[in-house]
């Protein structure tokens, strides 16, 4: 363990060994300056001053290269295998029957984990939401691009700001209001107050027939 | 000295923090005999091993449910909907008997050279503590993907303990958490299950506390007289530990990717069924030599004690073993009967798999009696009258005379 070193040899003039070398005296350490002037003498014995590139060191370099290549593939499963699982995937899109909802009735189906709003407007709703000057919203964006038939509205029902769920028929615009910091939505679902950047999203959907719908 | 120990900024923080000079000294500049064979690897495989089962396992975890109505659907979805969730169960499961290959492997070296002798009896136990460990942790892995073999594995197991006079029903209950294995008994099996690998991990550092503090032995036996007699761990033998790594792999991925269910049983693709026992049950291959025994006592008490006892003598080895020579190469009567019990327990692993009818049963008792006699009557007696071959001067002389490994047996001249 203990190694002698020759005070007398002389110091190989390399610059950045010394540059180094003088870094660590600035962060003292707690060891002695004799400890401390050792370290500097080994360093400076030791500088890489022009050294031949032998067989061992390429020997080195690529057994070190093909060890990472090796560990970059068998790491590879170990990350993929957090990804969404096929049974997850496959419950990616869902059908839903709209047939039962009257209208100014909303229902909130699960889609990928996420509360859906369904909501079949009433005209007067439909008509508030077209109404609105678009130097107004805060994410401008025109009704008729939020919903591709104007009675249902479908929207994943997620407050843009942090994640909470909005409640319906309430808040200022008679929207969705969101409790957990106050976002107000109006009957289009955009934010029109609070702290919520953006709209509640819309999700992909088609309608496959009059009163059934395909989200996802 | 490593050369990274020369370097300004790593003094500065070993002097605060020695971990990087405990490295050097345990993993670098250790002195290791020079003439360490191959059957040395399998310490650092059994590491490796353990490395591959807790990683894996971890990953598992995430995607298991301990749950009797669910574990079995979750494993099979791990199989089938998980990202290379099939890679991370079959290399579990595979890594379990390749973990059993390479500590069995790791146990009769230390057999053939004498590992346990002292000064190492303390490494020896805590070796066999690791061994009892895996086994315990390997029985209760086993039972999570609730199957067939699973459950009934469970309810065997366990049945053992009711053997036991007075306290045997009522430890069997507290054990299954109820009157038969049922979902308290999985759980437990689960979280005890994710527990006993660390707790090995903790084992495995004691295990080489005492190696280093006893120093490795050797294929010759005996202890290095000074430096000529070693050389430094790295490069020498972390190289060739590298390289049992890679042969290890190779094999290990032969099983994973075109035999991942050779070790298995099909009956444990069936889900557990409380009411149905399959026709033949049988536990996993590194069981099968202690099911032997335990099936050649025909008697409950008497089978569950042989079977406890085949590795408790163990335990006494460095005693019952009265040979003051370490290593078999000098050994001439020993090495033979060090053979027969290799073939022993082939021989009770063969009787294990069969079911105990006919001819089995004998060969199964016969073997039975030759494993305690080989370790309590056959041991202490060669030791006694056997006459080893005369001991090299050093380890050196032995490795320059071209015998150093002792591996062809014959032993210096």
């Amino acid at each position: 363990m203990s190694q002698t070193v020759n005070v007398r040899k002389p110091i190989p003039h390399s610059l950045p060994c010394v540059a180094m070398a003088g870094g660590i005296f600035m962060a003292r350490p707690e060891g002695t300056p004799e400890q401390d002037l050792r370290d500097f003498l080994i360093m400076a014995e030791h500088a890489p001053d022009a050294q031949e590139v032998d067989r061992r060191d390429f020997l080195s370099v690529a057994t070190i290269s093909v060890t990472a290549v090796g560990a970059g593939f068998a790491a590879w499963p170990f990350i993929a295998q957090w990804n969404p699982a096929a049974d997850v995937l496959a419950l990616a899109t869902i059908e839903v029957d709209l047939a039962p909802v009257a209208e100014g009735q909303q229902i909130t189906v699960s889609w990928r984990g996420k509360p859906v709003f369904i909501r079949h407007r009433t005209a007067d709703e439909i008509a508030a939401a077209r109404d609105v000057d678009m130097d107004d919203l805060k994410d401008p964006q025109p009704d008729s691009e939020r919903a591709l038939r104007p009675e249902w509205l479908i929207m994943v029902g997620i407050c843009t700001h942090l994640g909470c769920i909005p409640l319906g028929n309430q808040g200022e615009y008679h929207g969705w209001f969101c409790p957990c910091h106050g976002s107000h939505y109006d009957t289009s679902g955009r934010i029109r107050k609070g702290p919520a950047p953006e709209n509640l999203g819309i999700p992909n959907y088609v309608f496959t027939d009059d009163t059934t719908v395909v989200i996802g | 000295m490593a050369d990274f120990m020369n370097n300004g900024l790593v003094r500065w923080f070993d002097r605060r923090l020695p971990i990087l000079s405990w490295t050097n000294h345990h993993l670098i500049d250790y002195p290791a005999p020079r003439n360490l064979n191959y059957m040395w690897n399998f310490g650092s495989l059994a590491g490796i091993a353990l490395v591959i089962q807790i990683v894996t396992g971890i990953v598992l975890a995430m995607h298991y449910t301990p749950h009797a109505d669910m574990a079995f659907d979750s494993v099979e979805r791990i199989m089938r909907d998980v990202d290379y969730g099939w890679l991370m169960r079959y290399a579990h499961a595979n890594g379990a008997s390749f973990f059993f290959i390479v500590v069995y492997l790791h146990v009769f070296r230390g057999l053939y050279y004498g590992s346990y002798k002292a000064p190492r009896e303390v490494l020896w136990w805590i070796g066999l503590v690791i061994l009892l460990t895996m086994m315990a942790t390997a029985f209760m892995g086993y039972v999570l993907p609730w199957g067939q073999m699973s459950f009934w594995a469970a309810t065997v197991i366990t049945n053992l303990l009711s053997a036991l006079p007075f306290v045997g029903e009522p430890l069997v209950e507290w054990v299954w958490g109820g009157f038969s294995v049922e979902n308290p008994t999985l759980v437990r099996f689960y979280a005890l299950h994710f527990l006993l690998p660390f707790v090995i991990v903790g084992l495995v550092g004691l295990h080489l506390w005492a190696l280093h503090h006893t120093k490795s032995g050797n294929p010759l036996g005996i202890d290095a007289t000074g430096p000529q007699d070693s050389i430094r761990f790295h490069p020498y033998y972390t190289i060739k530990d590298a390289f049992g790594a890679g042969m290890f792999l190779l094999v290990f991925a032969v099983f994973l990717f075109y035999a991942p269910n050779y070790l298995g049983h099909p009956d444990n693709y069936i889900p557990a069924d409380p009411l149905k026992t399959p026709a033949h049950i049988v536990p996993e291959w590194y069981f099968l030599p202690f099911y032997a025994i335990l099936r050649a006592i025909p008697s409950k008490l008497g089978g569950a004690v042989a079977m406890a006892l085949s590795i408790g003598i163990l335990f006494l080895l460095p005693w019952l073993d009265t040979s003051r020579v370490r290593s078999a190469a000098f050994r001439p009567v020993f090495r033979w009967f060090f053979w027969i019990l290799v073939i022993d327990i082939i021989v009770l692993g063969f009787v294990g798999a069969n079911p105990p009818e006919g001819a089995w049963i004998v060969i199964g008792q016969i073997a039975t009696a030759w494993y305690f006699l080989h370790f309590l009557i056959l041991l202490p007696l060669i030791g006694w009258f056997e006459r080893p071959r005369p001991l090299p001067a050093s380890i050196a002389t032995a490795v320059l005379e071209g015998s150093g490994s002792a591996s062809s047996g014959r032993g210096a001249r």
